[in-house]
C-alpha cells in the first residue's frame, strides 16, 4: 500500500525513534497461568500475548492419534478487541494459516516421538496487537513449552525484519508493517541454527533478503537470551525458598 | 494419507544421496508443464494447468462490489482453493481445512504482493463501486506440488480474463441514476476488455528430505518430506515467488522440518531461474510477448 507517511527520517531514525537494527521493548514472564501445564506472558512493543500449553495428553478425536508421535496443535487466536476494527471472534483464514505454520515449527523442536498417541496443545491468545504477532506468539509458545517441561531440542524463537522506505530494518511496528515495502518473519531453532518458520510478503532483492535475514537472525538470538532469562527468573525463585527454609530451620526448632 | 511403502521411501532416499530422482529429473528440474486457457465459457477467465500428473483448474469470476474503506479507489481480489475429493483419495469433502487455506493464501500472497492485478484500474465509481476479482482454484488431480500448479493456473486464468462489461450492462444502467460519475468509466470502456495486468510473479516450490532439496516435488517426494511413517524425517517445504527482475515477492516455509540459511539462499536462486523459464511458458500459452 502506498502512502505519503515518511517511515524513516534523514538520520536513520524510525517513527518510534528506534534505529534500523533496534528491537521494540520486550518483556517475557514464564509460568503466569495456574491451570496450564506451562504458560508465558509476553509483551513485545504494543503486542500483548499469552501462551498456554496443555499436554502431552491423549489425542482427541481418536482418529487424529499417531502411533509413532505426538501431534502438536498450536492455536493462534486474536481477541476481537485486539485490533483497530473489531475482529469477528473465532478462526479466520489468516489465523488458520498462522496456527498451521506455528504448529509445524514447534513439531521440529519438540521430541514428539517420546509421546506417541498424544497431543500437545499450544494456545496462543493475542490480547493486544501491534504488528509482529506471529513472531511474538511463537516466542511465547517456546517459553510456555519449556515451562511445561516438554522435552525439546531447542527453545524456538521468532523475530521479523522488513523494508521501509527502501531501508532494511529489524522488527516492524504497526505503521511500518502497514505502509512498508516488505515483511520477513523468521522463526529459528537457535541451538541448531536452522529456520523453522519463514514467510515473506512485499518486495525484496536478493541482497536485501540477505540483509533482512541477518537482521532477523540477530533479533532471534537477542530474544532467545530474554526467553532463557525469563525461565531462569521463574525457576531460580522456585529453588530459592528451599535454601531459605534450611537456613531458618535451627531457629524454628528452638 | 497414503502410506508410501518404506521400501520406496528408502529407495528414493538412497537415490537422493547419489544426486538422482526416481523419474530421472535433476534436483532443480520441473516436470512437463502444460497450460490451456479459456476452458470454462461461463467464467470471465479460466485455465487448466498440468505439471506432470498434477492438474489444477482455476476460474475467475468478477462482480461489482464496494471497496475497502482504506483503499476506496481500488478493486478487490480474493483467492480460495478447494481440495475436492475427486483429486485424491486423501481429500475429504467439507469446508476448507488448514491445507486448503494455506494453499489459497500462498497463491493469493504471490499474486497480491507482485501487484500483477492493477487494482487502481478496477475502480468504477470512486468511493462506491469497484470490480471484485474472485480467483477460485479447483484441484482436479493431485500428484504433488499443488502450490506451483495452483499459482500458475491462477496466473494463466487472469491473463485470459475479460472484464464483463456486457454482462453487467443492466446494473450499470441502474447505477447511472444514483452515481452519474459512472459515465466516465462507461465511456472509456464501452465493451468487454482484458483485465489490466502487470508482469506475473512465478512461484517455485521445493521440498527437503534426506538433506537434499528438490524442486517440483512429486507426490512420493512430498510424502517423504511430510514424514509419513518416519517420525523425525525433518522434511520441509519452501515456496518462493519471484518477479521478472529476479526480486522476491513472497515466501512461505512449510512442514515440520527446517532449513539452513545456505539452503534458503540456494533455493531462492533456483526459483529465480526456474521462474524465468516458467514465465516464458506462461507467456507463450497466453499469447503475450
Amino acid at each position: 500500500m502506498k502512502s505519503d507517511i515518511k517511515l524513516i527520517d534523514g538520520h536513520g531514525k524510525r517513527l518510534d525513534g528506534r534505529k534500523a537494527d533496534e528491537l521494540r521493548k520486550i518483556k517475557i514472564e514464564a509460568g503466569v497461568l495456574h491451570r496450564a501445564d506451562g504458560s508465558c506472558y509476553l509483551e513485545w512493543g504494543g503486542n500483548k500475548v499469552l501462551a498456554a500449553v496443555y499436554g502431552p495428553r491423549e489425542a482427541i478425536p481418536k482418529h487424529t492419534q499417531n502411533p509413532l508421535k505426538a501431534i502438536v496443535n498450536a492455536r493462534y487466536n486474536m481477541a476481537s478487541f485486539s485490533v483497530e476494527d473489531r475482529k469477528r471472534p473465532g478462526p479466520d483464514r489468516r489465523s488458520v494459516e498462522i496456527s498451521k505454520v506455528i504448529s509445524e515449527a514447534l513439531e521440529r523442536v519438540i521430541l514428539i516421538e517420546q509421546f506417541p498417541r498424544t497431543m500437545i496443545n499450544v494456545n496462543i491468545e493475542v490480547l493486544d496487537a501491534e504488528a509482529g504477532t506471529r513472531c511474538a506468539g511463537l516466542t511465547a509458545a517456546g517459553v510456555a513449552l519449556a515451562d511445561a517441561g516438554i522435552p525439546m531440542i531447542d527453545i524456538p524463537v521468532a523475530c521479523a525484519a522488513g523494508k521501509i522506505d527502501g531501508h532494511v530494518v529489524l522488527d516492524l511496528g504497526q505503521k511500518e508493517d502497514n505502509f512498508g515495502d516488505a515483511d520477513l518473519p523468521l522463526g529459528l531453532a537457535p541451538r541448531i541454527n536452522e529456520v523453522i518458520l519463514l514467510q515473506m510478503d512485499g518486495h525484496l532483492t536478493m541482497d536485501e533478503f540477505n540483509k533482512a535475514f541477518e537482521l532477523a537472525h540477530h533479533g532471534c538470538l537477542v530474544v532467545s537470551e530474554m526467553q532463557k532469562k525469563a525461565l531462569l527468573e521463574k525457576y531460580e525463585s522456585v529453588v530459592q525458598p528451599e535454601e531459605v527454609v534450611q537456613d531458618v530451620q535451627p531457629e524454628e526448632s528452638e | 494419507m497414503t502410506v508410501i511403502p518404506s521400501i520406496k521411501s528408502d529407495y528414493l532416499g538412497k537415490l537422493a544421496e547419489q544426486g538422482k530422482r526416481i523419474d530421472g529429473r535433476r534436483f532443480d528440474e520441473y516436470r512437463k508443464i502444460e497450460i490451456e486457457t479459456h476452458v470454462v465459457s461461463k467464467a470471465e477467465g479460466s485455465a487448466r494447468v498440468r505439471i506432470g500428473n498434477t492438474q489444477v483448474l482455476a476460474g475467475i469470476k468478477m462482480d461489482i462490489g464496494e471497496p475497502y474503506s482504506d483503499s476506496p479507489n481500488s478493486g478487490v481480489m480474493t483467492t480460495s482453493a478447494e481440495l475436492v475429493p475427486l483429486a485424491s483419495p486423501d481429500f475429504e469433502a467439507g469446508p476448507p481445512g488448514g491445507r486448503a487455506i494455506e494453499l489459497a493464501r500462498v497463491v493469493d500472497r504471490g499474486i497480491r504482493e507482485s501487484q500483477i492485478i492493477d487494482v487502481d484500474k478496477l475502480c468504477v465509481v470512486p468511493d462506491e463501486k469497484v470490480w471484485m476479482v474472485f480467483i477460485d482454484i479447483h484441484i482436479l488431480d493431485y500428484d504433488g506440488n499443488l502450490f506451483d500448479t495452483a499459482s500458475l493456473a491462477a496466473l494463466a486464468a487472469l491473463f485470459s480474463t475479460k472484464v464483463p462489461m456486457d454482462r453487467f450492462k443492466p446494473l450499470f444502467e441502474k447505477l447511472k441514476d444514483t452515481c452519474p460519475s459512472i459515465n466516465d468509466y462507461l465511456q472509456q470502456h464501452p465493451t468487454d476488455y482484458p483485465l489490466p495486468l502487470r508482469e506475473p510473479p512465478i512461484s517455485c516450490t521445493s521440498v527437503k528430505f534426506n538433506n537434499v532439496v528438490v524442486f517440483d516435488p512429486s507426490l512420493d517426494e512430498e510424502e517423504i518430506a511430510e514424514g509419513i511413517g518416519d517420525v523425525r524425517s525433518h522434511g520441509a517445504r519452501l515456496t518462493v515467488a519471484t518477479d521478472e527482475k529476479g526480486h522476491i515477492r513472497a515466501m512461505q516455509k512449510g512442514l515440520n522440518g527446517s532449513f539452513t540459511k545456505e539452503e534458503i539462499q540456494k533455493a531462492i536462486k533456483a526459483s529465480i531461474d526456474n521462474g524465468n523459464e516458467i514465465r516464458q511458458i506462461l507467456y507463450k500459452s497466453v499469447g503475450k510477448k
